[in-house]
């Protein structure tokens, strides 16, 4: 495979499975790791970033048309999968960029090792838990209805509806898939890793925290308080965004990652 | 023909009062415990009066609802171990993929078998897809879960000699040692339920008691894959008695009271379903490709007539119901002619479970109506002769 590929849709395959992977720009290496909802809605912010930087966006394992290696079932599985496919294709200088269930994997791979990453972008993450145990930290996004769910997830609600009746049957599948997978990964404990708290103090590369502010699956308490166990991380809000601000406001999205990251060559030149 | 008696021993006085979901979401505020007592009381009675009768009894459990206060179903079997004298004690079922620690289920069913000198039939089930929020047990890995539980259990119940060890995928043990042995040798017979024929074709292989409910003329289907597996395994076709169809059951001297105590007996099939939907399908539960086509809005329908016209189980009308073989209703001929014309359909049934209860049928209507399907139905389902199982099979 090509590091500096124009636009490529393909597969690759790490350790024996096989998994969907978007190719796309040049420049330095940005990972976007999807949210739970998959790769399809992910897709505008996917081209905009890819026309700043040498974008790789993979499918997580068993979601879309990914396979799942047999026994993995954890993100702390994830991450390694990442880091072995950060290995193969030999990256370095790599900036993450992980929204959501997405921003968990981000996270479980840099406590792990930062060697090939940059910096990291999380937005609106989940992968801990902040509150005592009778406190719902996480919405449980499985007890809802579908309108109740759009309305949680989205600042305008119409923004996350799908007319699955005239979809492709691939991307009704891959919907299907998505909920199956969240559900492989984060049932329980609820979409968090208890270990993971008290790593996330290894995380010495600068880290940006984006932050939709219509998001009611977590409160921006959460968020903040996510943010302050990382060193040095900061914190940024997006207006009229919900739980998917790159889905929402995808400009915006790609402006502050690109700000954040522009930033940081600033600083280190 | 064997007949299990079973009810789902429902708290139906609060049924009127949600607002949306019976189960999951249902606040016990509507369950007041001294009701719940009587109601307790009153149908291990009927279960007492049935196994006087000579019927056979069926237990299961339900979490969170309303539908079904037999929440921990080890209970129930305990109290009819020693409450009971003859007949066979069914759980169906026993949820082992839901369960933290199938070692304490091994135990459980072990002393059960025991008490009751080897009258336990244990069925082990997936759990309808409502449990999962009471178990909060991994949707996705439920089945995984229940087949690891299922070869523990049996292992559990059939070392004699010492303790074992187990370290597979979900469960976890050193010295694995089940006091008391269980009383039937080697363990006592499996029973599990489906509504799929790959389901069926899996049980076939194993040769286990296979049981559907609500399938109705749409149960052959289902038989046949089940005995096409259980051929090619055994090399011989499954007798009526591997076969188990849950049925209500209404009898009456007259069709017209029949009907009465059908209606108030599918109180049940009203109620069951009446669940807030996010707890209806959850993720995992049903393959991704089956989800696909839930989300494009279409779920194949379950329940036929003999004639093939699809019947919604919830809203049917009683002699709908009737035409589908989900109810048995009418006089003690009537529900001869029901049942033996639905063994026929199946290619042989042997093991009907008898919702002879449920909801508001009152305790003198249930009492009735086992004591006239007892004397007028049962001797002469037990004369009946099933279908030749060899020439159903070829």
């Amino acid at each position: 495979m090509s590091l500096a590929a124009e636009s490529a849709e393909g597969s690759l395959t790490v350790g024996g499975a096989r998994i969907d992977l978007i190719e796309r720009g040049r420049g330095k290496p940005l990972l976007f790791l999807h949210a739970e909802n998959g790769t399809e809605p992910a897709r505008p912010v996917i081209a905009e970033l890819s026309k700043h930087a040498h974008v790789l966006a993979p499918t997580h394992p068993g979601f879309g048309r990914s396979d799942l290696p047999k026994g993995m079932r954890s993100v702390d599985d994830l991450s390694y999968f990442y880091l072995d496919m950060l290995d193969q294709l030999d990256l370095a200088d790599v900036t993450v960029v992980g929204v959501s269930f997405g921003a968990w994997i981000a996270a479980e791979i840099a406590v792990k090792s930062t060697a090939r990453l940059s910096r990291l972008v999380m937005a609106n993450a989940v992968g801990v838990k902040v509150g005592d145990r009778e406190t719902r930290d996480i919405a449980d996004i499985f007890a809802v209805t579908d309108p109740e769910y759009l309305d949680m997830v989205y600042c305008d609600p119409a923004a996350g509806k799908r007319d699955y009746k005239s979809l492709p049957d691939a991307e009704v599948v891959a919907a299907a898939r998505a909920r199956e997978a969240t559900a492989r990964f984060a049932w329980n404990p609820y979409f968090h890793n208890p270990r993971l708290k008290s790593r996330l103090h290894r995380i010495r590369i600068p880290t940006l925290f984006l932050w939709g502010t219509h998001d009611r699956m977590l409160s921006e308490a959460y968020g903040r308080a996510y943010c302050a166990m990382i060193p040095g991380a900061r914190f940024e809000t997006i207006e009229r965004a919900g739980h998917f601000p790159h889905e929402e406001q995808p400009k915006v999205f790609v402006d502050r990652v690109l700000a954040f990251a522009g930033q940081i060559e600033e600083r280190v030149a | 023909m064997r007949v299990y008696q079973f009810s789902e021993q429902a708290y139906f006085p609060a049924w009127n009062e949600h607002s949306g979901s019976l189960r999951v979401i249902f606040p016990n505020q509507k369950c007041d415990p001294r009701v719940a007592a009587d109601l307790f009381h009153r149908y291990y009675d009927e279960y007492q009066a049935a196994d006087e009768l000579g019927l056979d009894i069926m237990l299961n459990e339900h979490h969170s609802t309303a539908t079904c206060m037999s929440s921990t179903v080890v209970v129930g079997l305990a109290v009819l171990a020693r409450a009971t004298k003859k007949a066979r004690l069914l759980v169906l079922g026993y949820p082992i993929g839901h369960r933290p620690d199938p070692l304490r289920a091994a135990e459980e069913l072990s002393t059960i078998d025991v008490i009751s000198r080897g009258r336990l039939d244990m069925g082990f089930i997936k759990g309808i897809p409502y449990e999962v929020a009471a178990s909060n047990q991994n949707p996705v890995y439920l089945m995984d879960r229940f087949w690891e539980a299922h070869d523990f259990i049996i292992k559990a119940m059939t070392t004699h000699d010492g303790p074992f060890n187990w370290e597979g995928e979900y469960f976890h043990y050193r010295q694995v040692n089940v006091w008391p042995r269980v009383w039937q040798e080697p363990h006592p017979p499996v029973w599990s339920t489906t509504g799929s024929p790959t389901q069926a074709r899996i049980l076939g292989e194993r040769g286990y008691v296979m049981a559907t409910l609500g399938t109705g003329f749409g149960t052959r289907k289902i038989y046949d894959a089940y005995r096409k597996s259980y051929l090619t395994k055994h090399g011989k076709a499954p007798g009526a008695d591997r076969f188990a169809y849950l049925g209500l059951v209404a009898v009456a001297k007259d069709r017209d009271e029949a009907k009465k105590r059908g209606e108030l007996i599918a109180g049940y099939l009203r109620t069951s379903p009446i669940v807030y939907p996010p707890f209806r399908n959850p993720p995992g539960y049903m393959p991704a490709e089956d989800n696909a086509r839930v989300l494009r809005g279409e779920s194949p329908p379950r329940t036929y007539t003999k004639g093939g016209r699809v019947v919604s189980m919830q809203n049917a009308p009683i002699d709908d119901l009737i035409e589908a073989g989900v109810l048995f209703c009418g006089t003690p001929d009537d529900v001869y002619e029901q049942i033996t014309a639905f063994c026929e359909h199946c290619g042989g049934m042997g093991n009907l479970l008898m919702m002879g209860q449920a909801g508001f049928l009152t305790h003198a209507q249930t009492i009735d109506n086992f004591e006239l399907f007892a004397r007028d139905v049962y001797p002469r389902l037990k004369a009946y002769r099933q279908p030749d199982a060899e020439a159903v099979a070829a």
